[in-house]
């Protein structure tokens, strides 16, 4: 990997973390950065931009932004969703197509990808933040367990609690009751995790599952989870080598295509 | 009637109003003349706009001044109105009210009164913004006038029920209920026999409080006029079909306010001849709403009062048309129902057939039909949080849609009048990621 072959950036801003993602010209990674979101999301992706630049990425290289703060990146020459970005990333990793599901830190989304890597059809989590990372993070919080620990604790658990609620907030007081009860951190853990799978599995199946299943976002890295998943929808999980990535590799793709059409055919930007 | 609110409503509505309002259209019509075509990707706005106006707040003025000088009806949208008409009523819209304070963006804190009142945020944001405007007084329109009468069709959903109950009781009036079963199949002869006799029982009710006998005659009139009106109104509906469509559905949410308030009155027949001769200006000169329309959808629900200007501008920066809606559908495809020489069957069976008193089937049957009609490239279903009836069935109705009509369908969370139900970062998420799937 030389930065220095970088051709195009893809920055995905996202509600917990940004990412930063540099592709030479054949649409190979050539670098990456992952960082926590700041409230001063600017101020950020021009200091991100300067350590490309510290690490070797030339200057002046076409950005498309992607995630929530999409618009705020007056660098970008265009904006696009996460929802395609990420299709674009994993169709271009693994080769192929299949049912996406993205777990990002306030989004869970379910992408039918095409086999062109286009998006065929998507469903997103209802407006609240049952089934996805923040569930984790709030969790794991209360039961002063590190995030990174959470899947190996869940795997080595002898046993799981049924944990009935999805609504992060009242999950939250139903761990409180377990502790009460004396129920085994590590159960509660699987327990836990269990309900992200299921409500995740619910949504998946509410949009259709067409194998094969493929993940990506932050919270795919935890093993845990994936082997929940698998089990709630019967079926094997394939993962790129950097989940968390794929919405930013994806920018940065569609940067590099950007640069094939003439400037009149910039239709996938976001004006807005 | 009170000899001197007669003179009032005289004086203020028929001379000084009348005047006004005209005046203020010849300068809306002339502004518009001078500075209607801006650049973007919006065509000139509709050239008879400013007479739309000039109805609506025609209206309204009369409802400022209609106490004392006539008998005034608070209605349901979906209520039985030509009997009212016929009898001289002035008529309020609760519903209708309610969008308007919606677009003034003033729903949220009406709504905010009825729950400090003790009603629930779970309830219908229509109920408690006319709640709210009750309790407080306030309003965008000058004044409502009280009611002499309450008449509330149950056949766009229960809550009205409830609802009216609580106005009745407010304004201590007699509340005339038309219950209308729920159609899972083809109307039965019962049904429509159930709903003919409820018309006919609530007449005496409407005379008396109304102190006139209903005429015949002036039914009948009154039954043409509204049938006609409705019958314009489709047409207007389907020039949409034309590409590039001569008008958006986000126009004729705005233009819908005479069909469901004033149908039956001569103004509005004649506008809606108005805005149908202009659309058909468009559509042979090849002009549309948009400057540039490269994909067309169809709108499920009612739509997002508060949103409407932001969302039609998104969507047109995108070059997206949304050029029909099953909502404005629902004021104009029962018009081959209304038969004016037989006015009590065929207005039981035209107020038992709103889209809401459908099967979900049936509701799927007329989106489909919608789709393949208006040649359109996807759905937006607004799942609404304060419209259950309309929204139950729409995960399906997206499933289905998908599968069996290759079209795709993007629900949309959101509430028609209550802001605080409506997250504007998650929804434009949703949105923009269905408008690059729909224009890849």
């Amino acid at each position: 990997m030389n930065p220095s072959s970088a051709r195009a950036l893809g920055i995905d801003i996202g509600s917990t973390t940004t990412k930063l993602c540099a592709v030479d010209g054949h649409g190979r990674r050539v670098w990456h950065a992952i960082e926590a979101t700041e409230p001063r999301i600017q101020d950020q992706v021009r200091r991100l931009l300067q350590r490309a630049r510290g690490d070797g990425v030339p200057a002046g290289l076409d950005l498309l932004a992607t995630g929530y703060g999409r618009k705020l990146v007056p660098e970008a020459r265009a904006a696009l969703t996460e929802i395609g970005c990420h299709a674009r990333g994993v169709h271009r990793e693994l080769g192929h197509g299949g049912t996406l599901i993205d777990i990002g830190g306030q989004d869970t989304k379910v992408i039918a990808v095409g086999d062109e890597g286009k998006v065929q059809n998507f469903a997103m989590n209802d407006k609240c933040a049952a089934g996805t990372g923040r569930f984790l993070e709030v969790t794991a919080a209360r039961l002063q367990v590190p995030l990174d620990e959470m899947a190996r604790l869940a795997l080595a658990a002898p046993e799981e609690v049924s944990i009935s609620s999805t609504c992060t907030v009242f999950a939250e007081s139903e761990i409180v009751s377990l502790i009460a009860r004396g129920a085994e951190v590590a159960a509660i853990v699987r327990g836990l995790l269990r309900a992200l799978a299921r409500r995740v599995g619910a949504l998946a199946r509410s949009a259709g599952v067409r194998p094969p299943l493929l993940l990506s976002g932050g919270v795919a890295r935890n093993e845990a989870v994936r082997r929940l998943l698998s089990e709630e929808l019967a079926l094997p999980a394939t993962l790129p080598a950097e989940p968390q990535l794929m919405g930013a590799y994806g920018a940065a793709l569609a940067a590099l295509e950007l640069q094939s059409q003439p400037p009149a055919g910039q239709s996938g930007g976001s004006p807005s | 009637m009170n000899p001197l609110s007669s003179i009032a409503y005289r004086l203020n509505v028929d001379l000084i109003g009348r005047a006004v309002l005209r005046l203020e259209r010849l300068r809306g019509e002339r502004a518009l003349r001078r500075h209607g075509d801006r650049p973007g990707p919006l065509s000139p706005p509709l050239a008879c706009s400013p007479r739309l106006k000039e109805l609506i707040s025609r209206h309204y003025l009369r409802g400022r001044y209609a106490s004392g000088h006539r008998p005034v009806a608070w209605v349901t949208s979906g209520g039985p109105i030509e009997h009212l008409q016929a009898l001289g009523y002035f008529l309020i819209y609760p519903e209708n009210h309610g969008a308007v304070c919606g677009i003034r963006r003033l729903a949220q804190d009406l709504c905010q009164a009825a729950e400090e009142a003790g009603f629930s945020r779970d309830i219908c944001s229509y109920a408690r913004t006319d709640i709210g405007s009750v309790l407080s007084g306030k309003t965008p329109v000058g004044r409502l006038p009280r009611p002499d009468l309450l008449v509330c069709c149950t056949n766009i959903c229960q809550t009205v029920l409830y609802w009216y109950q609580v106005l009745a009781h407010h304004f201590r009036v007699p509340l005339v209920l038309i219950d209308t079963p729920f159609l899972y199949r083809p109307a039965q002869p019962h049904a429509v026999a159930y709903v003919r006799r409820q018309i006919e029982e609530a007449i005496p009710v409407m005379e008396r409080v109304a102190r006139r006998t209903l005429a015949p005659a002036r039914l009948e009139r009154v039954l043409v006029e509204s049938k006609e009106a409705v019958e314009l109104w489709m047409r207007v509906l389907e020039r949409g079909k034309a590409r590039p469509s001569p008008i958006l559905a986000f126009d004729e949410f705005i233009h819908m306010a005479p069909i469901v308030e004033m149908r039956g009155e001569e103004d509005t027949t004649a506008y809606y001849r108005v805005l149908l001769a202009e659309l058909d200006r468009r559509v042979a000169a090849g002009v549309g709403a948009l400057r540039q329309e490269q994909r067309r959808l169809i709108w499920d629900n009612l739509p997002i009062w508060y949103r409407v200007r932001p969302l039609s501008e998104h969507l047109a920066s995108r070059g997206v048309a949304l050029v029909a809606s099953s909502y404005t559908n629902a004021w104009g495809e029962l018009a081959p129902l209304m038969d004016p020489r037989q006015p009590l069957d065929s207005l039981a069976r035209v107020y038992l057939h709103p889209i809401l008193n459908r099967s979900t089937g049936d509701k799927l049957r007329t989106l489909a039909q919608m789709v393949r009609e208006y040649q359109a490239h996807g759905v937006l279903l607004h799942s609404d949080r304060s419209c259950k009836p309309y929204s139950v069935g729409q995960m399906d109705q997206r499933e289905r849609l998908g599968r069996e009509l290759s079209v795709p369908a993007l629900l949309l969370e959101a509430d028609h009048n209550d802001p605080r139900s409506f997250s504007e970062e998650p929804a434009a998420a949703r949105l923009d990621a269905f408008l690059e799937m729909v224009l890849s």
